[in-house]
């Protein structure tokens, strides 16, 4: 891959806090790698920043392998940038030219506050979670590990959408901040296993009512969370979840 | 004076008669016992989780906004057990010794042989929590072979068995967390730790978000708060990952046990300039099947498919003809160092080798024409059906390569350097992983305790699991049991009161300084100081001008450093800033071990200490002890040692010939 160098223009979304107003900043960056990362782009702006008296643009980040989930960049307009099925931490200035303008926000949802510049809490993930993302099992209960054997195939769906970061772009890609592909991949994940079986009816139930208190939009099938999904998680999921949630609704003793 | 606290008898009975004898804590005071615990990737999640299970009122920090965040999220590999599902030979003993001879014997026997005895029990525990182990076709555990063991006993979930494995614990503590028995503090960061009358009861901490200094009351301080390895700024760890809550620890008493013992992995992504910011680990596995060079002559800048058979050299297959590119991790690490460090490396920066597929694929290919039965194939059919079975192997790998450095590895060699990933050293605890502080514990890769000084792959994420699932719901017990009488203290104590204050008044010192060196440019110096004289091989003349140049840094550091922003705010610098200052320090007894250490065993080489061709020279008379530092003030420290007796795991010297 040949190396080379460009300008950008970069438009930034700038907030001092949850309570202040918000708007964007420009800046010029030059002389970026093509070989860097795009959050060693910030990184540079960063330092800049810094040697200038000013104060560097807030992002969370962390891992830098596309694995944590940390990273959550609305970039031109879509997010984690334009390469499909990466984080914006793998995100490389190659996918960029020189002269191009680049609109950088954070995730924008209701139920995902800013917290500072690109920075946004999205501890109702984790609520979600609370509400019945696992399998009630306490440590030291368990039965030897091949004692149930599992369909390979059933295993690796399973597998598959465990594999979900929980970075939230799902809920930042669609037009009205549902958070079903997140919860789907969870109930998923757990319902196809059969350690995670006798919890199905309550734990979608739970779930899907934990996601609605969070304030998350509902599902209308665009697709939009799929096809950002840095994890390729798949929207049949989602489809999943609703038979579970009809099925448990139908069925379950309250 | 050190106090492993072993217990005596044979040693594959310790734990089991351990656990016969401790005392025990009834539910009703476990009620109203309180445990902090700092850290939640697999050790501190597992942890957090079982002794909330326990019913123990437990308290969970982590820096990040979640705890599903930690960085043993991005481990590959796999996870070690002695399961013997494979009929091939494994038991509790073989992962004993295997891990004791691969941690060039500087592991303390009981509890490596605790370890391999609770591995079978972390994947029964996973399974259940809904943990997708990679399965076989009749729908039972799939295993592979890893870190050149003779058996195969590393469960995996694709190359995601660290994420896999700290979601489940992610989900124990968050079920925790909704019945009210844990209570989850995100973007909390540890700043020290109080102690009243010699014992760990509560920590001081900044809200993140607010800036807010906040104190938090416990029984008992559990540190788990992973690895050192970002002191040397670059290295596959995460940004995030710091010192700073060991460090405090550190600082308050705890001794910090064989800070110099690195791990250094052959096989990473190299740096492709000024701006990197961290390394990205390839699987060691990729070494199966790739040959490494580098060209015969220095400054070569032709595209190496353009570079003839004749003029590379497969340096690794040169100089070790017996083992070839499958030599062990230290070795490869050392030998593509001097390679480069002589002028033959490649890429732009110089500082990186080839990992050349070609033949594999070629010999793939030509397998595969002939399993099918195909004579006359064409040499293009071969190439394209040999980067098939490749990409079946490690498709994966070769995408993520693709993704960062642009390149197709199908085509051209990859490029590769090491890096630093994993630190064997951490704060000194006894068997039952409490420090020398009472009351505070330490856990997983933040103690020091049982991978010597190499660590074999496989076993991070199982140590992280045994400490929290299956050794600390144990030994707490022990000593909680005599502290039932303790009423919670309240945080207006004086001891709170003082540790707050010290806190505030290093943050202001640090935010007054208003210099003109940026955080990031102070790491920047201290890791190339640590990587240039105290990385993958060091000496004398080398770790005395580093240690010099840490204290001058250190100086600079608290006259000169610019911080931008203000206290009471979020502020990622100001943030970075304590933890650079501690990494600075941290670096400085680093260097002082290593020193001490005139012996070259696992990742510490000392190349005063080698044999004619080269090898490592381990000294068993004089260095058969774990070196564990009292902070004693300002760049200085007290040895202890704790010797090493090995009963049933003989020293022998490694040999790779």
């Amino acid at each position: 891959m040949e190396h080379y160098t460009m300008n950008l223009t970069l438009k930034v979304w700038r907030q001092r806090n949850n309570k202040a107003a918000g708007s964007f900043e420009t800046f010029q960056v030059s002389d970026i790698s093509s070989e860097m990362s795009f959050l060693e782009m910030f990184d540079v702006l960063n330092e800049r920043l810094i040697s200038e008296g000013k104060e560097p643009i807030a992002f969370d980040h962390d891992c830098r392998e596309g694995i944590c989930g940390t990273c959550a960049m609305h970039i031109n307009g879509k997010p984690h940038g334009p390469w499909e099925g990466t984080t914006t931490c793998q995100l490389h200035m190659r996918a960029f030219k020189d002269g191009d303008t680049v609109v950088v926000e954070p995730w924008r949802s209701r139920s995902f506050p800013v917290i500072k510049d690109l920075m946004v809490d999205r501890s109702a993930f984790d609520r979600i979670i609370q509400a019945g993302g696992y399998i009630s099992i306490n440590t030291g209960n368990a039965v030897d590990a091949n004692a149930i054997p599992i369909e390979k195939d059933k295993a690796d769906v399973a597998f598959a959408n465990a594999a979900c970061i929980g970075c939230g772009a799902c809920v930042a890609a669609c037009k009205n901040s549902s958070a079903m592909l997140f919860t789907a991949a969870k109930v998923s994940h757990l319902a196809l296993l059969p350690q995670g079986s006798p919890e199905r009816k309550i734990r979608v139930l739970n779930m899907v009512a934990q996601m609605d208190k969070e304030g998350f939009g509902a599902c209308t099938n665009t697709g939009a969370c799929e096809a950002v999904c840095p994890k390729e998680i798949s929207i049949g999921n989602i489809a999943l979840l609703n038979r579970e949630y009809l099925a448990a609704g139908l069925t379950a003793d309250k | 004076m050190l106090e492993s606290n072993i217990p005596s008898g044979p040693l594959d009975n310790k734990w089991n008669d351990y656990k016969g004898h401790i005392k025990l804590v009834n539910p009703a005071n476990k009620r109203s016992l309180e445990v902090i615990v700092v850290g939640t990737g697999l050790a501190g999640a597992s942890a957090a989780a079982s002794l909330g299970e326990l019913g123990y009122k437990v308290k969970a920090f982590c820096f990040h906004d979640s705890p599903r965040r930690a960085h043993s999220i991005a481990a590959q590999g796999g996870i070690n057990a002695a399961k013997n599902y494979q009929n091939d030979g494994d038991s509790v003993f073989r992962l004993f010794y295997d891990t004791v001879k691969g941690g060039d014997y500087r592991a303390r026997e009981a509890n490596v042989h605790r370890l391999a005895e609770v591995s079978v029990n972390i994947i029964d525990q996973c399974v259940a929590q809904g943990v997708p182990f990679a399965r076989e076709y009749g729908g039972l555990l799939s295993n592979r072979s890893f870190g050149g063991t003779q058996v195969q006993r590393t469960f995996y979930a694709a190359g995601q068995t660290g994420q896999q494995l700290l979601i489940g614990a992610y989900q124990s503590l968050e079920r925790q967390v909704a019945l009210g028995n844990v209570k989850m503090y995100t973007r909390h960061e540890m700043l020290d730790v109080v102690l009243v009358d010699g014992k760990a009861r509560g920590i001081i901490c900044r809200n993140i978000i607010t800036g807010k200094l906040e104190r938090f009351f416990g029984h008992a301080v559990l540190i788990c708060t992973g690895g050192y390895g970002n002191v040397f700024y670059l290295s596959t760890n995460a940004m995030g990952c710091n010192v700073t809550a060991a460090w405090k620890a550190h600082k308050k008493g705890a001794f910090f046990g064989n800070p110099c013992f690195t791990q250094i992995h052959p096989t990473c992504i190299p740096v492709s300039g000024d701006h990197q910011s961290k390394l990205t680990l390839m699987s060691e596995s990729l070494r199966n099947d790739g040959r490494i060079w580098v060209p015969k002559q220095k400054g070569d800048n032709r595209r190496p498919v353009d570079i003839p058979e004749e003029e590379r050299d497969y340096y690794l297959e040169r100089r070790y003809p017996a083992f070839g590119n499958l030599v062990p991790r230290d070795v490869a690490s050392r030998a593509a160092k001097e390679r480069c460090d002589a002028g033959y490396g490649v890429g732009n920066s110089k500082m990186a080798v080839y990992l050349d597929y070609k033949a594999a694929i070629e010999r793939y290919g030509r397998g595969e024409a002939n399993k099918q039965g195909r004579d006359g194939v064409g040499d293009e059919e071969i190439l394209r059906m040999g980067r098939e079975v490749v990409k079946e192997k490690y498709g994966n790998l070769f995408d993520m390569y693709e993704k960062i450095t642009g390149e197709n590895p199908y085509e051209t060699p990859m490029r590769i350097y090491p890096a630093v990933h994993y630190t064997m050293g951490g704060l000194w605890v006894d068997y039952e992983l409490m420090t020398t502080i009472k009351g505070l514990y330490s856990l997983g890769e933040a103690n020091f305790s049982d991978h010597g000084a190499n660590r074999l792959g496989a076993s991070a994420l199982m140590q992280g699991l045994a400490d929290g699932y299956f050794v600390i719901p144990y030994t707490i017990g022990n000593y909680l049991a005599d502290e039932i009488r303790v009423k919670p203290i309240p945080i207006t104590h004086p001891a709170f009161e003082e540790a707050e204050k010290a806190v505030q008044a290093r943050y202001e010192k640090m935010m007054s300084i208003k210099g003109s060196q940026s955080v990031e440019s102070f790491h920047k110096k201290l890791g190339k100081i640590m990587w240039d004289k105290c990385g993958m091989s060091r000496n004398e003349a080398g770790l005395k001008e580093a240690i010099t140049e840490i204290q001058e840094l250190k100086k600079q550091f608290w006259s000169d450093v610019r911080i931008p922003g203000g206290i009471d705010e979020t502020n990622s610098e100001l943030d970075k800033a304590n933890r650079v200052a501690d990494f600075i320090e941290l670096g400085e007894l680093m260097c002082i071990d290593a020193l001490n250490r005139k012996e070259s065993c696992g990742g510490h080489f000392r190349e005063e200490m080698q044999t004619e061709d080269g090898e490592a020279k381990r000294d068993d008379e004089n260095f058969s002890y774990v070196s564990a530092w009292e902070f004693k003030g300002d760049s200085n420290w007290e040895l202890h040692k704790e010797e090493l007796k090995f009963e049933i795991a003989k020293p022998s010297q490694r040999s790779y010939k």
